[in-house]
């Protein structure tokens, strides 16, 4: 909403800059966008002058050498191209040392080698109006050498207010003159509808048109008559307004009804009533097919959930969003018919969103405007009709209601004093909350233990509870004012629950190892399923898909963090950094039969190039492979003391020989379960995505911390030795060596306190096809120092059932 | 004897004297001092003298193995020394090589990192912190919250819907409404999360995160939700910040505020040291930070039966974009950046 202030201040004018106002009006809940400035920077060497002679230029056919009259002894020299400059107008002047709008700074200057001591001005050089065509022609009465910003609007300040959608009432200058006398004391002036209290020939019945409401959309419907009128176009005052306010003038009859839009917030609309076809009009929701062309040139496909002012030819307005062009007022009209009416405001708002059309009255409708308005508009509009386009208005006005009618009552509220100091922790004393509503409009009235408020209509919708009228008062009073305290906090006692702990130390041991954490989108394109050719029955390809996404590339919810990993790595790696170790945690979502899907907390891994930045020390770094996967998923899940293990599987996207699920046993025993998967990716799927070898893991985080044993309980390991032994076992390949390890540790016992493989070697000395493991083992007992004896049982019991492997112990 | 025992001292002392190394001198210590050395010999054979020799020849071979002995040792730290000089001078190394380097420590995204600091601040308050379901009803995302069933907030061009009556949250307010069904009062509760809107630009991308904040108990005024984000951004911009509560407009709030801190770029004054203005604060010396106000009585309707009658209780809720505050804090000039997630981005932080 632009305000313009010089407009503003002739309803209320605190002694402020336009800055300060707008400091006070954010600390009250109205936020000023910006301050801007219209109009010519000063009004500085501006004059009004009056043309003694106006003579052909020697040299150039278009221009004329003006003598004006400028209040001085001399009469001053101007050359002027405009059409109309002739002997004997007054006229607006920019002498040199003026600025226009746009900055220029005008000169004493020579045209065609004639002296110019300034510029006549048109409308539009000075941001006064749009017209190009001449020069402005001044009353006569006016006398030379009077500064031209007496008796124009040459430039003013213009705050743009951003108007919360609850406060309709400030989409009209009034308004906010209001709301600035409330929250500077400024006094507020008349309402601009104020004079016509008493005309009561207005308040008959009106003849010569007849409006019947046959949807319960239109509230209210309320039209006045004009006759005589002369189209033409507004003064120079009207005009600068309006281009002040953003508002393009158009015609006086048309500028009327936007000037009494912007100044009291009900949009209005004139019907060149000759062309309303059967001096009767019917407001009744769309019928599929009705089609009407609206004031921009558009015809609009209309439906029953759109509302239509019809006229015996049809549709003929656009109820509440736009007018149509076949009654429209042009500049033949004589007589007016002047709507004021209101609407349906999410009826309106569904109208225009859906036929993209919005419009300076669909935006105020939307919010829902008060019906006594309507009748505040007509007054003031009536008033400039007839003073501004010679009209004579027509006794009486036309004022229906919807079927069901519409309800005046304004409602009072009760505002106790405990609840005022209870709710904001400040005292605000009952006589300054009286003084504040007061100043909004309410009525008060004093009461026990409190103020009685009545709601002004302008107010109905967004004043109903005694907590609208505490809003009212503290922000008027000063929010800001209050004083900082803390809450009693009563029970209160802040920690993260043990989920939030281990998902903290899940990410933070990663970043140990070496990641970096992205965050990717939600949503991954549909093709996401083929690109990591999932077969048909995979879960993954179970995905919700987003009704209205922004893309193609987020049309659905992500079943995996994959694609986002792989597309993370890819712009990487593309840009030149071609080592990436990153990781995700986050949710995904699969549908679950219920109401809301399920969104598990997964943790993705993704590794590509060398794992380490290469060095002098280590000038050609090891890369990313399964075991480098390997390593980080076993620093994640030993660090949340998760027993876990890997099983040969496989997966789409995956090398066929590097594929593992992950199992973890939750702590306390129970089943093993699956919580995910490891591997390198299938070399088809990274080149898909410009990638060289590459190694990932996913788990469901949620499950891996289920499986979190609780505090570590400790145990000794000072009173008695540990035994450690090497092994070596020549094996076949196709032995696992983690199946190795296991029949290890089953046939150690309890004793073998732990057991783990540190070397592989494959070559021509163990024989094609086999694999030697070198095994450390330590043993030890909790309660006494094992002998040699013990120690050799159980070596041969290892050494047995590693021979059911086919293994044999090197030498 | 005794004359052969002072020749050979002199000869071994001479010798021992004349060794250059280490090598060389424990050469000498075997030739004089060694198992077949004369001196140790005589040493030994000493019983087989004349008693009337024994004890002089004894003491002098003992004197002179002694003196020896003190000589190799003295000659032996000597010559130790030299060179181990010699050794550590030849293994000089260059010092400004760079140093064997630990594998990089890797790194929290800026929004993990902002969105744990904003979480230990409201945990360090007394506040719990819960997490909701991203995909969710219209009932909480909106119904419960008090918006008006033509709110525009609700149409199909601001929020992603995944069915008629279920979108993708645009907030993390569902999670008041769904913790006061849980929980009775007092409650004490941040919410972060990821939220969801169709927006696309520099300053708004369609997912981003948010922290909602509620507290409820029977007295919780709006000064105690001043001095709470008082502590907050002091907290999080520094000890010198002031707050400043600016009437605004919420569905689900009323009294509703947004709430400003001040500049912590030009500490307020909307200038910069040069008298240029800032240009962070856009010279007016506050910047907004975040949504808040007293919960709207209608929310606590919808929960009355689990212990939330407005009448009895009140409280306050706030809600910041974790963004925003990252955004602010580090600089970052496009929200973007946050999910192109370029490492030579996420390296910084």
């Amino acid at each position: 909403m632009k305000v313009p202030l010089s407009w503003l201040h002739e309803h209320v004018h605190p002694e402020l800059t336009a800055d300060e106002l707008s400091a006070r009006l954010a600390l009250t809940g109205t936020e000023v966008e910006r301050v801007t400035h219209h109009g010519v920077p000063s009004g500085d060497h501006f004059v009004v002058a009056k043309v003694l002679e106006a003579v052909q230029h020697p040299d150039a056919d278009r221009l004329r050498v003006t003598k004006l009259d400028v209040g001085e002894e001399q009469p001053l020299q101007v050359v002027c191209g405009a059409p109309n400059a002739r002997a004997g107008i007054t006229v607006a002047l920019a002498r040199p040392g003026s600025r226009l709008p746009d900055g220029t700074k005008l000169k004493k200057a020579k045209l065609r080698g004639v002296e110019s001591n300034g510029m006549i001005l048109g409308e539009s050089e000075v941001d006064i109006g749009v017209d190009h065509d001449g020069i402005m022609e001044l009353p006569d009465e006016l006398i030379a050498g009077t500064p031209l910003g007496n008796v124009l609007p040459l430039e003013t300040d213009v705050l743009e207010l951003e108007i919360t959608p609850n406060r309709p009432d400030c989409l009209g200058i009034y308004g906010v003159a209001r709301e600035v006398h409330a929250a500077t004391g400024a006094p507020l002036g008349p309402p601009p509808w104020a004079h016509e209290g008493g005309r009561e020939q207005l308040s008959g019945a009106l003849a010569g048109i007849d409006v019947t409401i046959e949807t319960e959309r239109c509230p209210r419907f309320t039209a006045r008559i004009f006759e005589n009128v002369t189209v033409g176009p507004s003064p120079y005052w009207l005009k600068a307004r309006l281009m002040a306010a953003g508002q393009r003038p158009i015609s006086n009859v048309v500028d009327i009804t936007n000037y009494v839009m912007l100044l009291t917030g009900q949009p209005l609309h004139a019907f060149d009533l000759d062309r309303v076809a059967g001096g009767r009009l019917v407001v009744r929701d769309g019928r599929d097919g009705d089609t009407l062309e609206t004031l921009d040139g558009e015809t609009r496909r209309l439906d029953p959930d759109m509302v239509v002012i019809c006229d015996a030819d049809g549709p003929t307005s656009l109820a509440g969003v736009m007018g149509g062009a076949r009654s429209e007022v042009v500049a033949a009209t004589t007589t007016v018919l002047l709507e004021s009416a209101v609407w349906d405001g999410p009826n309106i708002q569904r109208t225009s969103t859906r036929l993209a059309l919005r419009s300076e009255a669909s935006g105020r409708f939307e919010k829902g405007l008060s019906p006594e308005g309507t009748l505040e508009a007509q007054a003031v509009a009536t008033r400039l009709l007839v003073e501004l386009c010679g009209a004579t208005v027509r006794e009486g006005t036309l004022d229906v209601a919807r079927p069901s009618g519409w309800d005046a009552a304004h409602a009072t509220i009760r505002l106790r004093d405990t609840r005022v100091t209870g709710l904001l922790g400040a005292d605000i004393p009952r006589t300054r909350s009286a003084e504040i509503l007061g100043a909004l409009g309410f009525g008060t009235a004093d009461a026990d233990d409190g103020l009685d408020a009545t709601v002004p209509h302008f107010r109905r919708n967004d004043v109903t509870r005694e907590a609208d009228l505490i809003e009212e008062v503290a922000r008027i009073d000063g929010v800001d004012n209050l004083p900082a305290t803390l809450p009693l906090r009563r029970g209160a006692s802040g920690q993260l629950t043990q989920w939030q702990q281990l998902r903290r130390k899940a990410a933070d041991t990663l970043v140990g190892a070496g990641l970096h954490e992205v965050i990717g989108w939600s949503w991954s394109p549909q093709e996401l399923a083929d690109r990591l050719r999932l077969p048909a029955d995979d879960h993954r390809r179970q995905s919700i898909a987003v009704e209205n996404p922004m893309s193609a590339d987020h049309s659905v919810l992500r079943t995996t963090l994959l694609g986002g990993l792989l597309d993370v790595a890819q712009r990487n790696v593309t840009r030149g950094t071609s080592d990436v170790a990153i990781f995700e945690s986050g949710a995904v979502f699969a549908p679950s039969g219920q109401e809301l899907p399920h969104e598990p907390h997964l943790l993705g891994v993704l590794l590509t190039g060398a794992l380490r930045p290469p060095n002098w020390v280590e000038p050609r770094p090891p890369r990313a492979d399964f075991f480098a996967a390997k390593g980080v998923l076993a620093h994640l899940l030993d660090t949340l003391r998760v027993t876990w293990k890997l099983e040969v599987s496989s997966e789409s996207f995956l090398h066929p020989g590097r594929t593992a699920r992950v199992i973890v046993t939750p702590h306390g025993g129970g089943d093993e379960v699956v919580v995910g998967w490891i591997g390198e990716l299938h070399p088809t799927v990274a080149a898909d995505w410009d990638l060289e070898r590459t190694a990932a893991f996913m788990i469901d985080l949620n499950v891996v911390i289920a499986a979190v044993p609780g505090p570590a309980v400790y145990a000794d390991y000072t009173s008695f030795p540990e035994i450690r032994q090497d092994l070596a076992v020549v094996l076949p390949a196709t032995v696992p060596a983690g199946e190795v390890v296991a029949t290890v540790r089953a046939a150690g016992g309890p004793l073998l306190a732990d057991a783990g493989v540190f070397d592989v070697y494959s070559g021509t000395q163990i024989g094609e096809g086999n694999v030697s493991l070198a095994l450390r083992l330590a043993f030890r007992a909790p309660d006494r120092t094992l002998t040699d004896e013990e120690v050799g049982e159980r070596r041969t019991a290892i050494e047995e059932a590693l021979a059911t492997l086919g293994g044999t112990l090197r030498a | 004897m005794i004359e052969r025992i002072d020749e050979l001292k002199r000869a071994g002392e001479a010798e021992v004297s004349a060794a250059t190394t280490t090598d060389a001198l424990e050469q000498a210590r075997v030739r004089w001092l060694g198992r077949r050395a004369e001196l140790p010999n005589m040493l030994r054979g000493v019983a087989q003298l004349p008693p009337e020799q024994r004890g002089p020849v004894g003491k002098a071979a003992n004197e002179a193995r002694k003196a020896l002995e003190a000589l190799i040792e003295a000659r032996n730290t000597e010559l130790a020394g030299a060179e181990l000089d010699r050794q550590l001078a030849a293994d000089r190394v260059d010092v400004t090589l760079p140093g064997a380097p630990l594998p990089p420590a890797g790194g929290l995204h800026l929004l993990t990192q902002t969105r744990r600091e904003i979480e230990d601040v409201f945990i360090g308050m007394g506040f719990t912190v819960a997490e909701g379901p991203e995909v969710e009803r219209v009932y909480y995302n909106f119904d419960a919250l008090n918006h008006d069933p033509a709110h525009p907030a609700r149409l199909r061009s601001d929020t992603f819907y995944v069915a008629d009556e279920i979108v993708l949250r645009t907030h993390t307010s569902p999670m008041q409404v769904r913790a006061m069904e849980q929980q009775p009062p007092p409650i004490f509760l941040i919410v972060p999360g990821r939220v969801y809107r169709r927006d696309s630009d520099a300053t708004h991308t369609p997912q981003f995160h948010q922290i909602e904040g509620l507290a409820v108990d029977e007295d919780i005024t709006l000064a105690d939700l001043k001095g709470t984000l008082l502590q907050f951004a002091r907290a999080i911009f520094g000890d010198e910040r002031e707050v400043r509560l600016r009437p605004h407009f919420f569905p689900f709030t009323e009294p509703s505020v947004e709430i400003d801190v001040s500049c912590f770029r030009c500490n307020g004054t909307g200038h910069l040291k040069d008298g240029s203005r800032c240009g962070l604060c856009k010279g007016t010396g506050w910047i907004e930070i975040l949504g808040a106000g007293m919960v709207d009585p209608n929310v606590f309707s919808y929960v009355r039966e689990h212990g939330y009658d407005p009448e009895k209780v009140q409280g306050f809720a706030f809600g910041m974009g974790i963004e925003r505050i990252a955004f602010l804090k580090h600089g970052v000039s496009d929200l973007r950046l946050f999910y192109d997630n370029d490492l030579r981005f996420l390296r910084q932080f």
